[in-house]
């Protein structure tokens, strides 16, 4: 098992962000400011955010967002919640909320509540517990909580609540570690996780440690890096994370790197992208690897980031 | 991207991909300026789902086929409006794109929510939605968005619940590796349940056939996880209580509380601790009577001891005050705790308590003087060499025999003859599955099945046999299956606390007394001693609400969640253990009475994860708000800043002694500010401070 490539991997965010020619670029043109994100989050943990030209981003990012007040992935494209976190997300990396319209913001993200208490991911009316994740941390960030109903949102969510103590998409979904992630996250943020059976969710969650270290989503499923962010940010919020063996969960992730051309996979050998170099290295983070900085597990910005919104 | 494999790119793989980016791209621009012009034409239409099929993700492009789809609907022609065909002929167009879609990329949300979206509208045939689902469940049986949608479907098309019921049954019978069908059948189920329909109810005819239908899958592959829940689920269905109930409480019932007056405050008070089996909402004056002799307590304040701002927990306290006129009097006071409205009292699902309650003590005002606190105070010292056997008969040991004197007579087991006969045949089953595999989930389920079984015959009792075996079950498991360790090692904690505190004798056995009286003068003279047990966590609370003094020390904990309810808690030491972070300590912010408090030699401080973050008081969680006093405590002081933590903790304890040598946070700015933060210490570390 090698060390972290972590200057490797940093030339590898900078070189993607740069890259627009191939079908990869293209095909994730959509959600191009989730992509910045994790690539910028990526950079800070692994504290070379400098190298990144703070202005030109600020104002792209800005460029993205539409007359309603939401985010779309890409200049032009339509609002919705999951890009209006990752703007919001950025702008809170660089200290830089304060340039946005944060009433118009909220309003856009506190309309698509609807009357049970859940979310739609835009007026079209997809609801996911993934979108009431997405609104309540992005409106926590703006620090515009009240805009919204929390106690149904927050109900909403135990209604997904699953036999294994997991949480699916909606009520009678299965229970997905990514989908847990979100339902943990804004119990977390909303000072309701007394509604979790903890011993129950970590179990399940504990059991998503397969032989060779890694983390699946599901049982019976294959590991794979992204899931070592979503089971381990879980596990700490609900304080099981002692219920797995982090020392191979280590190795694992580590045996995910491209050494040569940085970058981090799904499973050993497998093509390297943004996503899984952005969820491996949080995930060493949340490991306590050394060297790099601490992320905060609900709202997946670094410590530092979400300590200078709240506590200051 | 998932799956596939890393391979340098060779230039004809470059060019390639340059090609046909150039391709899309050109498509993406296209379509967006159709999109921007709100052109709904039929080529722009089709430009539109050839981008699709090349990226099923695009959520724009699908909003844009939305838009069309109503710019069509409603700009039809009134020849066209009253042809159904026509309307048909575009919902069929739609499903056509969701379907090529599908194919490509059957994990694609864009696709599944069109599909929703557009089947909503009506005019679309069940059987058709049906075999598409049969197609893609079959080619992957776990495809959540396509359960999903048979969900959808079913709820959209009125399909019966026994119907999916026995779907889930056939693709279990097909493979019973299918966790997701596991899933779907624990949701039906509970609708069933819940309805009470016919077949479902009473809960005993299907869970026995459940059982067995689970016990094949488990017993063919022991290893293969798709049952393990199900079976867990089956067993809480089983046993669990369908209402809550008052756990335990103090004072003791027909206890006599000798309540010591505090001369500097000149007043006398007493908690009154109510303990429920699950945390629950609604306690107040409004659901809780307060009487005695002379007077009905109308304006009692109950707090719940939890951190959430949702006003629900396990224990909820109150302090009663003496009335102060009384002060003097050398009266004795009956008084009588009742439930006033006991439904008013709901768990987190809104069920009400299950029956009303209710327990009377008395209390009269303790005259002997103390010195009041800041005089003459030496340090107590908690080394073995300070304590010595207790006497049983002894009159210090008065708190523990009031607790046991009555809560054992009243508590009868509850459960019903064919719980206990369900439980007794899957033991053994059980026993029958390791005595020819040795796998772990046979040991951890015959481990859940042991307690539960025990505490459906004994009630609070653990037989002694049983809890042996149950532990030994647990070292076993942590043997043959080290990665989750700490998992089992939990589980033989709380057992073994289960254990010590199942009786009065059992806990005598860790009931020590201070050999000099204490000098602090603010504990009882006995000290219950759980240290060294190499326990990873507390539990049992319910039996220890009697505490004043405890010792935890030179164990394996990381967390003393729960202790929060130990109301009578003075003197606490929880040195030599694994807590990890100041967030840690927030239980203790409930402990208005704990003085003396050992955390020396632990981990606070040593680790960049806080897993307690999310689960104290904190602008994070926003349970409090950020408290403005700290920028005063800071005053400008930049590096005071990252004391925030430290500050939220220790701000609300008034300790007079405190041990925290030992932890990578202490150093002497650090201790500076403990001091300001603490005016009443005088001990710190062993030294007196002036
Ligand atoms: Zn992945």
């Amino acid at each position: 098992m090698g060390d972290l490539a972590a200057e490797k991997h940093a030339k590898y965010i900078l070189l993607v962000e740069k890259r627009k020619d191939d079908v990869e670029s293209v095909l994730m043109e959509h959600l191009r400011i989730n992509g910045a994100y994790w690539g910028l989050t990526t950079l800070d943990i692994l504290g070379k955010l400098e190298a990144v030209e703070q202005e030109r981003v600020v104002s792209w990012v800005m460029s993205c967002q539409h007359e309603s007040g939401g985010f779309g992935g890409s200049e032009g494209h339509d609002p919705h919640v999951l890009y209006t976190l990752s703007a919001i997300q950025i702008l809170a990396l660089f200290d830089k909320i304060d340039v946005l319209d944060i009433d118009k913001v909220s309003s856009y993200i506190a309309s698509l509540q609807n009357e049970d208490g859940s979310f739609s991911g835009d007026i079209w009316g997809e609801i996911d517990t993934r979108f009431s994740y997405v609104a309540i941390c992005s409106l926590a960030l703006l620090h515009r909580l009240d805009r919204i109903n929390v106690e149904k949102a927050v109900k909403y969510i135990i209604s997904c609540k699953n036999l294994d103590g997991g949480f699916g998409c909606t009520p009678g979904a299965e229970s997905h570690a990514g989908q847990i992630f979100c339902c943990i996250g804004a119990l977390a943020i909303t000072g309701s996780l007394h509604y979790v059976d903890k011993d129950l969710l970590g179990w399940w969650l504990c059991e998503r440690q397969v032989k060779s270290g890694g983390l699946n989503g599901r049982p019976e499923k294959l590991p794979d890096v992204c899931y070592s962010w979503w089971v381990l940010s879980s596990l700490i919020m609900i304080d099981r994370v002692h219920w797995i063996d982090k020392e191979k969960l280590v190795k694992f992730i580590l045996d995910c790197q491209d050494t040569e051309n940085g970058g981090i996979s799904d499973r050993p050998d497998d093509a390297v992208d943004v996503f899984h170099t952005y969820f491996g290295v949080a995930g060493l983070s949340l490991l306590e690897y050394p060297g790099l900085k601490a992320i905060d597990p609900a709202y997946a910005l670094p410590v530092d980031v979400v300590n200078r919104i709240f506590l200051r | 991207m998932h799956g596939r494999p890393r391979k340098s790119a060779t230039p004809i793989d470059e060019s390639a991909s340059a090609l046909k980016a150039a391709k899309i791209r050109s498509l993406q621009s296209q379509f967006l300026q159709n999109h921007h012009n709100k052109i709904y034409t039929k080529e722009a239409l089709e430009i539109n789902a050839k981008l699709i099929e090349a990226n099923p993700e695009f959520m724009t492009a699908w909003n844009y086929r939305k838009l069309a789809f109503e710019h069509n609907l409603s700009s039809q022609s009134e020849a066209e409006k009253g042809d159904s065909d026509h309307v048909k002929s575009i919902i069929d167009e739609e499903l056509r794109v969701v379907e090529n879609a599908l194919r490509k990329n059957f994990k694609s949300y864009g696709a599944w929510h069109h599909r929703k979206w557009v089947v909503s509208k009506g005019n679309s045939s069940t059987e058709r939605e049906l075999r598409l689902l049969n197609l893609f469940q079959k080619q992957d049986t776990r495809n959540f968005h396509a359960w999903n949608y048979r969900r959808f479907i079913a709820g959209l098309k009125s399909i019966s619940e026994e119907k999916e019921l026995q779907f889930t049954t056939d693709m279990i019978n097909d493979n019973f590796s299918n966790y997701s069908a596991w899933h779907n059948r624990s949701v039906l189920l509970s609708h069933l349940l819940d309805k009470k329909v016919e077949g479902y109810f009473p809960k005993e005819i299907f869970l026995t056939e459940e059982y067995e239908f689970v016990r094949n899958a488990v017993f063919t592959d022991p290893d293969d996880q798709s049952g393990w829940f199900y079976h867990l689920w089956l067993l809480d269905q089983t046993i669990k209580l369908d209402m809550p109930v008052l756990a335990s409480f103090w004072p003791p019932p027909g206890s006599d509380l000798n309540v010591p007056r505090d001369l500097d405050a000149n007043k006398a008070t007493f908690p009154v601790i109510l303990y429920f089996n699950e945390p629950v909402e609604g306690v107040s004056c409004h659901t809780v009577t307060v009487q005695t002799e002379y007077d009905i307590y109308n304006n009692i304040t109950w707090s719940p001891l939890s951190t959430n701002k949702f006003g629900c927990a396990h224990a909820w306290v109150t302090h009663m005050g003496i009335p102060h006129e009384e002060l003097d009097s050398s009266k004795t006071y009956q008084v009588k705790i009742s439930s006033e409205h006991y439904q008013g009292i709901t768990s987190l699902s809104s069920v009400p308590l299950s029956e009303p309650w209710s327990f009377a003590f008395t209390v009269s005002i303790c005259h002997d003087l103390q010195p009041a606190e800041g005089q003459s105070l030496g340090r107590l010292s908690l080394t073995d060499a300070n304590f010595c056997t207790i006497d049983s008969n002894s009159n210090r040991t008065a708190l523990l025999n009031s607790a046991f004197q009555f809560t054992n007579d009243d508590e009868q087991p509850t459960s019903s003859k064919w719980k206990s006969e369900i439980i007794a045949s899957e033991i053994a089953q059980y026993r029958e599955l390791l005595s020819w595999a040795e796998c772990k989930i046979g040991k951890l389920t015959l481990a859940r099945l042991l307690v539960a079984y025990d505490a459906m015959i004994t009630g609070t009792e653990f037989t002694p046999s049983i809890a042996e075996e149950v532990l030994q079950l647990c070292s076993e498991l942590m043997k043959l299956d080290p990665p989750h360790y700490q998992y089992y090692k939990d589980e033989y904690s709380s057992i073994l606390l289960k254990q010590v505190t199942s009786s009065k004798e059992s806990l005598l056995k860790y009931c020590w007394q201070y050999k000099e009286p204490t000098s602090l003068n603010i504990t009882s003279p006995m000290c219950l001693r759980l240290n060294s047990l190499s326990l990873s966590r507390i539990g049992s609370i319910e039996r220890l609400l009697w505490v004043q003094s405890l010792d935890l020390s030179h164990n394996q904990l990381h967390s003393i969640e729960g202790l929060e309810a130990l109301q009578l808690l003075s003197c606490l030491n929880l040195s030599h253990n694994k807590l990890g972070s100041f967030m840690a300590l927030d239980p203790l912010r409930f402990l208005k009475s704990l003085r003396m408090l050992d955390i020396s030699y632990n981990e606070i401080g040593a680790h960049t994860v806080d897993t307690k973050r999310y689960l104290c008081s904190s602008p994070l969680s926003h349970t409090v708000a950020f408290d403005k006093k700290f920028k005063e405590f800071a005053n400008g002081d930049a590096k005071v800043m990252d004391f925030w933590e430290p500050f939220s903790i220790f701000g609300g304890l008034n300790l007079i002694q405190l041990d925290i040598v030992g932890n990578a946070a202490v150093d002497e700015r650090f201790v500076f500010l403990l001091v300001k933060l603490l005016p009443a210490l005088k001990w710190l570390d062993g030294e007196e401070l002036h």
